[in-house]
Order: structure tokens, then C-alpha cells, then sequence
């Protein structure tokens, strides 16, 4: 399947098979007047299979974010149809408002206009914990459950 | 050391020595109360317990009153504008541009968090849900070392509601700062301390811990048996219940096993954890830890209000 470099935008590369749907539900790009592709499942000389994002024209996006969601993606920011700067993520330090936290204690769940604010606390186990309550959740919990 | 203008919402709010400073601020204050009489005098402390409270706010707004100053606030959620849907961040903000501190109580983890950064007072944490009480937990320090002589090299036993027990979850966070602590975490398996509280002694200051179900089994190799209640309604099996419920009433069977020299803390209020035939044994020492609760307040106001 043929797909067209982009002029200017982002390449989110090397997101593991099946997460795409999730990083891309999260970019809330789906509203985009851009030119947004999804490409699913495709060939990997490193992974086997994975999925790929390019957006036209889109070049802030929230790395934190991204990487909460797959640390292993790379994100290229493309300017004149080159690769201006390569970011391989990492598991953030801290994320605002991209996972809520589940606790039914948490002042959270009754304040409004409060961030949802998690720090990671054992980049091994890939836990994070809630600003508020100190509940500790993993990684993969959190976003399966957003 | 400098807190004025602070808040304490957690333990760690304050360093070490913080913390060992407003200790002693405290036992001073305890040995010349009269000499603070007049010293907040002017100043007004906010009490906003939308859960109810004896201890806790009857012994802030002691606190306040000895010191000269006064105190305004609400105990309930019904008699607050809470009952009408107002936020935690509005009341506080609201309630700022009266009193000089506030202390909040609320039963929502993190609560107090959000009120300080609301406010532009100092806002002190009365207990939010089942996560912190740093104010007990300034008692429980300032009874542990009136009692014991030091806050370091201690075996503490956690004994009861470890999960939802808030004064367990602050003490255990202040405690493993100090060097040498030893916990031994005494609960049934459905209410073990949250692994955030774990992770806290683990990066503490050389601390460790491990668990156990039965208080008799540990009880001989204590410093310090720290008490709190276990609720049957919290088991989630009857007969977890019926096999345990005994392990976690302290009676003068179970002190009979105790060190002469070990010490029963409870944060109170008691009901049936600690037969009444232990207060009159001179190693419970709750009853204390309670009077000093009102002095380690009187500190903390001072302090936070930048009055020495």
C-alpha cells in the first residue's frame, strides 16, 4: 500500500501494532482539516508489524503525552519534505490530563476543573501515581482503562 | 527554619529537620503555655470539617484560643455551601479573604491538596479520606520521642485498618525518613497499607518492613505498637472475620507478651481495639498523645503564621 511523504507535518513511526487507533483518538486529530494517515500493521525490520501516523501540517504535538502511550515511537518532524528533528520518546516524567485516575476516593472524581496529574514512579514497572491520592497505577492499566 | 506562609498537607511538606524544629516549638510551648497566650492574638483560623471530627477540630480550635487568636468555620457538609454544589477551590478562596490559615477536613483523598493551591493562606490538612493526617502524625512524632527518647532505631508495629487508616499512612511517611525504622505491618490481607505507602518506606531512610496477620505472633519485639481499628464491615468474608478479629484486640494477655518498655499509641477515638483494662498499664501512653496533639497544633499555627 502507497502512501505519500509528507511537505510538512509529523511521522509518528514505529508505534506498536494495534496502538495506533489509541495515539491517534488521543492527538484528537480526527477533526483535523489536515490530511491525516493511519497506516496499520505494516512491515518492521525491528518490530515485525507496526503502525504508523503522518500528519500534514501538525507539528506541535504533546511528546509527554505520546510517550505515555508508546515510548518505543519515534516522532519526525518534517519541514520541506525532510526530517527536521527525530524524537525517540520516553516514558514522561510527569503527564497532565491524559489518563484520569480511577480511585472513587480521589478529589478528583468530585472537583471540577482540576488536572488529572500522574508522575511516574518506577520507570521498570512503568507505574505511575496520582498527584492527589498517591494511587499507583501501571502504565498500560491506565490507558487501557482512559 | 522558615514555614511561615507554608502549608502541611503531607508529611513531607516539611524537611526532617522542620519537623524535629516544630516538635520541639511544641514540648516549649507545653512547658510555658501562658507565655503564648496573647501571641495570635488578631489572627483568625478557618475550620472547614465537612466530615465530622471531636479530636482533630476541637483540639485546632483549642489551639487557637490559647494562643489568643479566633477561630470561625463549619462542621458538616450540610451547614457549608458544599450542600448547594460549591467546589472545594471557591470555599477556600472565599473563605481566604477572612481568616489568616485554615484547616480542612474532607473526605476525599487529595482534598486538602487542592484547597492550598487555591488559597493564599496557609491551608493545613485536618484529613482527607483514608490517604493523610499530618497533624496526628505531628502528635504521634512528638509522643513517640517524649516517650522513647529519639524518633530513630525504632520497631513500630502498624497494627489494624492498615488500608484505609490515614494517620497510619502519615506516620509510616514521616517515620521512614527517620533512620532505622523498622515497620512490621500487622492486618488481614484485605487491609494491607497501599502499596504507595510501601513504595514511601522503601525509598525511606533505611527503613523496612514486613507483614504479618496476628499481633500476638510480633508483639514481643516492639518499640512501639501503634493501634487502629479494624471495622468488621471492612472483611470481606465472615469467616476472615471470626479467625482474626481477636488478633487485632489488644487486651492484658496480649501486653503480658509486650516489652516493659514498649509503647500504645492509638490515635483514638477507641472502641473496643484496646480493652479498657490496658489504660491503666503505664505503657499506654494514647491519653498523652492526645494533650500533646493540641501543643503540636499551637506550633504548627505559629509557625505557618510566621509568629515565634
Amino acid at each position: 500500500m502507497e502512501v505519500n511523504s509528507i511537505n510538512k507535518g509529523i511521522v509518528i513511526d514505529h508505534i506498536r501494532a494495534g496502538c495506533g487507533m489509541k495515539v491517534l483518538d488521543h492527538l484528537g486529530v480526527d477533526q483535523a482539516k489536515d490530511t491525516v494517515a493511519l497506516i496499520m500493521n505494516a512491515t518492521s525490520a525491528k518490530h515485525g508489524r507496526k503502525d504508523i501516523i503522518k500528519i500534514e501540517n501538525l507539528t506541535d504535538v504533546d511528546i509527554a503525552a505520546l510517550g505515555l502511550f508508546d515510548h518505543s515511537a519515534t516522532v519526525n518532524v518534517i519541514e520541506d519534505g525532510k526530517i527536521k528533528q527525530k524524537i525517540h520518546l520516553s516514558l514522561p516524567e510527569t503527564v497532565r490530563d491524559v489518563i484520569k485516575c480511577k480511585n472513587p476516593r480521589c478529589v478528583t472524581s468530585v472537583e471540577p476543573s482540576i488536572q488529572h496529574i500522574f508522575h511516574l514512579v518506577d520507570a521498570g514497572r512503568e507505574e505511575y501515581r496520582c498527584e492527589y491520592c498517591d494511587e499507583i497505577v501501571k502504565r498500560e492499566d491506565a490507558i487501557v482503562n482512559n | 527554619m522558615t514555614l511561615t506562609g507554608r502549608n502541611f498537607i503531607e508529611p513531607p511538606d516539611f524537611t526532617v529537620e522542620e519537623i524535629h524544629e516544630l516538635i520541639g516549638f511544641a514540648e516549649r510551648i507545653m512547658a510555658a503555655p501562658g507565655g503564648y497566650a496573647e501571641r495570635a492574638k488578631g489572627r483568625l483560623l478557618a475550620t472547614l470539617f465537612y466530615e465530622p471530627s471531636t479530636r482533630t477540630r476541637f483540639s485546632f480550635e483549642a489551639a487557637m484560643l490559647k494562643l489568643g487568636g479566633q477561630v470561625i468555620g463549619f462542621s458538616g457538609e450540610q451547614s457549608s455551601s458544599a450542600a448547594k454544589g460549591e467546589s472545594i477551590s471557591d470555599t477556600i478562596r472565599t473563605v481566604a479573604c477572612y481568616a489568616d490559615i485554615a484547616v480542612i477536613r474532607h473526605p476525599k483523598e487529595g482534598s486538602a491538596k487542592v484547597a492550598a493551591a487555591a488559597a493564599d493562606i496557609p491551608v493545613i490538612n485536618g484529613g482527607d479520606g483514608g490517604h493523610q493526617h499530618p497533624t496526628q502524625t505531628l502528635t504521634d512524632l512528638m509522643t513517640i520521642k517524649s516517650e522513647k527518647g529519639r524518633l530513630s532505631n525504632l520497631k513500630v508495629g502498624l497494627c489494624g485498618d492498615l488500608k484505609f487508616g490515614r494517620t497510619v499512612h502519615s506516620l509510616a511517611r514521616a517515620l521512614c525518613r527517620e533512620s532505622g525504622i523498622e515497620f512490621i505491618l500487622i492486618s488481614p490481607e484485605e487491609l494491607r497499607v497501599p502499596d504507595y505507602v510501601k513504595l514511601d518506606i522503601g525509598r525511606g531512610n533505611g527503613s523496612t518492613f514486613r507483614e504479618a496477620e496476628r499481633m500476638q505472633d510480633v508483639i514481643g519485639e516492639l518499640d512501639v505498637l501503634y493501634m487502629t481499628r479494624v471495622q468488621r464491615e471492612r472483611f470481606f468474608n465472615e469467616e476472615d472475620y471470626i479467625r482474626l478479629k481477636d488478633s487485632y484486640i489488644l487486651d492484658a494477655g496480649k501486653m503480658e507478651l509486650a516489652p516493659q518498655d514498649m509503647i500504645v499509641m492509638h490515635p483514638l477515638p477507641r472502641v473496643n481495639e484496646i480493652a479498657t483494662e490496658v489504660d491503666a498499664d503505664p505503657r499506654a501512653v494514647y491519653f498523652k498523645q492526645a494533650r500533646n496533639g493540641m501543643y503540636a497544633r499551637m506550633a504548627l499555627i505559629l509557625s505557618l503564621l510566621g509568629i515565634e
